[in-house]
């Protein structure tokens, strides 16, 4: 017989939206449990070695993977109130019944029943087709990290960084920081899609960034041992300059796509918006998908900064739990959102910005 | 080892190691730390190629490390398939190269 | 596009702009303590340089995301913002350390990490060796791992050198 468990809250990823949405949820008293695919909570933020920007309702000046103890610590308070299950990946969710089933490890399958449900499953990684890119030594920019910054393994002695968004000027610096050399960056962009001052971090460490460039191919029999990096006209076509590159890996940091499985099996409304990355659900204020059980948060409602994914969990928790008809701060939903509304505000938040206009709702009907 | 000795932010301490335990890659020894993924291991120990494709055997290896892309899939105590960017390492496991789909142990039911 | 707008798109900066400005040569060349040069010339919501500043020197925004404005006067060259900044984009240079040589206090966050007396490689924007410098002090003032290098080198590099490398 299948264990069978029930939750007032279920949590879909113990990120840093699913953990501020569970440090909300439990605050009010609703009972929460947090799944997590991986072998321990944090998300992306035990990787990040950098300080975060924002104000200090962010956490800003804090190093992310710091950010990550404040949020498990906060959690801890109301560790009664909490259920963790890691190395836990939900499997499916069915319609008919509100059942979810899910996988613990690689054997063994639990069913899950909540009264609501946040889904902060994150993102997962992009790819760029190039001959050559299935070989081992292309490797996802997630994964370098993982391996360097959680379990404290060197990635590779040369590495080809593909993509100057803030993912790729970020890991380009850890990598350094890590003893690694960053060969170059290329993007074909004409200019960083990440944060300046990220860019000038590593340009004044010597790292070339070459805009208007990509990837021809990646070289190696079995393994990575090189690649062919070529430039671009302003149509994106290959001026037919191209040049060698030595390395043994080359990290992809060419975007990331929402991972939205569940909510469509949720029939929660979904839409693609490009400015969000990809297919996302439709939302009110509250975080609430059309499926009115089923509310979501951070990377898996649109690519943005974990700072934003930090907020957006807060509203979620807050709302999830008042639709229990539990005791809630109601003023802080107001605070939320103008701390959101802030983070948007600047130049780089000007593609959030269209890019929620296209999903945000008004109240959904009851 | 290709492990991270000195690191200017993180003290080596948090990097997840426990105990060091030994297992075995296609037959030969080597060393990882209790609890880490099995690919983490290998990769440390040097190993880069985990399974070959079953067609056009093209050799794959470390990917997306979040258990969603089956890049890594390698046979773990003969079980094939295992994610092993998220399948915690255990002493004595027998981790073997993939080669093709893999092959599942299945006993038919008694009487057949 | 022009080279230097290229330069500038992959974080070179190549010229003054807003929210990245040198202070008044009137103040800065006798200054002791030297005063805080800026370098983000871009709009991101973040604000830790305004609030960490103990005499208020960056100006309070008015949106997160503007760029930082300094009061010159208030500045004392103490080099918290440098060690705060998340961007790592603030920089102290005093000019008044010597004759010929301005000290340079500068981010650090690589290894190994240097001691006083050791001479290091200084950098310009985009990592090209412009002198040697001499550690002058190492400090970590929020003991964050964010370490402050005072760097003395030559005064005439005060608008180039931004970094360093440790050469062991």
């Amino acid at each position: 017989m299948m264990k069978e468990t029930t939750t007032d809250i279920l949590v879909i990823g113990g990120g840093a939206a699913g953990l501020s949405a569970a440090a909300e949820a439990s605050s009010s008293g609703a009972k929460v449990t947090v799944v997590e695919s991986d072998l321990h909570l944090g998300g992306q933020l035990v990787k990040q070695t950098h300080k975060f920007f924002g104000s200090k309702d962010e956490y800003a000046g804090t190093r992310g993977y710091k950010i990550a103890d404040i949020l498990l610590d906060e959690i801890k308070q109301n560790e009664k109130n909490v259920d963790v299950m890691t190395n836990t990946t939900i499997t499916g969710y069915y319609i008919e019944d509100g059942m979810f089933t899910a996988m613990r490890g690689e054997e063994s399958y639990i069913r899950i029943k909540p009264k609501k449900t946040i889904v902060a499953t994150g993102a997962q990684e992009r790819l760029i087709p190039f001959p050559n890119n299935d070989i081992p030594g292309v490797y996802g920019a997630g994964a370098v990290q993982t391996l360097m910054n959680v379990y404290g393994v060197t990635p590779g002695h040369r590495v080809l960084m593909i993509g100057a968004g803030n993912i790729g000027l970020i890991v380009s610096y850890q990598l350094m920081q890590a003893g690694v050399e960053v060969a170059a960056v290329v993007e074909a962009m004409p200019k960083v899609g990440g944060y300046w001052v990220h860019a000038a971090k590593i340009r004044r460490m010597g790292v070339p960034i070459l805009l208007r460039h990509s990837i021809k191919e990646a070289l190696g029999d079995r393994v990575i041992d090189g690649a062919v990096i070529m430039e671009l006209d302003d149509k994106f076509a290959p001026t037919g300059a191209e040049r060698k590159i030595d390395c043994d890996v080359i990290c992809l940091a060419v975007g990331l796509t929402p991972t939205t499985e569940i909510l469509s099996q949720a029939g929660c409304d979904m839409r693609y918006v490009p400015q969000l990355c990809g297919f996302v659900a439709l939302r009110d204020r509250t975080m609430r998908t059309s499926n009115p059980d089923f509310w979501s948060a951070g990377d898996a409602t649109g690519i943005e900064e974990a700072s934003a994914a930090m907020v957006e969990g807060r509203i979620a928790g807050l709302c999830a739990a008042r639709s229990l008809g539990l005791p809630v701060k109601s003023d802080r939903f107001d605070e939320y959102w103008s701390r959101l509304d802030h983070l948007r505000a600047g130049e780089v938040g000007e593609k959030i910005r269209a890019g929620v206009a296209k999903v945000m709702r008004d109240r959904w009907e009851d | 080892m290709d492990l991270i000795k000195e690191h200017p932010v993180l003290d080596v301490g948090y990097f997840k190691r426990h105990a060091r335990v030994e297992f075995t890659f296609d037959g030969k020894h080597m060393e990882g730390y209790e609890g880490q993924p099995i690919a983490m291991a290998l990769h440390a120990n040097g190993v880069r190629v985990y399974r070959e494709t079953p067609d056009m055997k093209r050799t794959r290896g470390f990917f997306c490390a979040i258990g969603k892309c089956s890049s890594c899939f390698m046979a773990v105590d003969g079980t094939p398939n295992v994610r092993t960017c998220v399948t915690p390492l255990e002493a004595g496991m027998r981790v073997e190269t993939q080669r093709g789909k893999g092959r599942v142990a299945i006993n038919p039911p008694a009487g057949e | 596009m022009n080279e230097n707008e290229m330069l500038f798109s992959s974080g070179v900066l190549t010229g003054e702009r807003k929210g990245a400005v040198s202070p008044p040569e009137s103040l800065w060349n006798d200054k002791k303590g030297g005063l805080v040069v800026v370098e983000c010339p871009q709009r991101i919501p973040c604000n830790p340089c305004n609030t960490s500043c103990p005499v208020g020197a960056i100006k309070t925004f008015a949106d997160i995301n503007d760029t930082p404005e300094i009061d010159y006067s208030k500045c004392t060259g103490c080099a918290i913002c440098a060690a705060v900044c998340p961007g790592l984009a603030c920089f102290v240079i005093d000019l008044s350390f010597s004759p010929d040589k301005a000290l340079y206090k500068l981010p650090y966050e690589m290894l190994p990490v240097p001691s006083k007396g050791d001479s290091v490689d200084c950098l310009g924007r985009t990592g090209e060796v412009l002198a040697k410098g001499t550690v002058e002090a190492v400090t970590e003032p929020k003991r964050d791992r964010t370490h402050v290098v005072h760097v003395s080198a030559p005064k005439e590099l005060a608008r180039d050198i931004r970094a360093i490398r440790v050469v062991k």
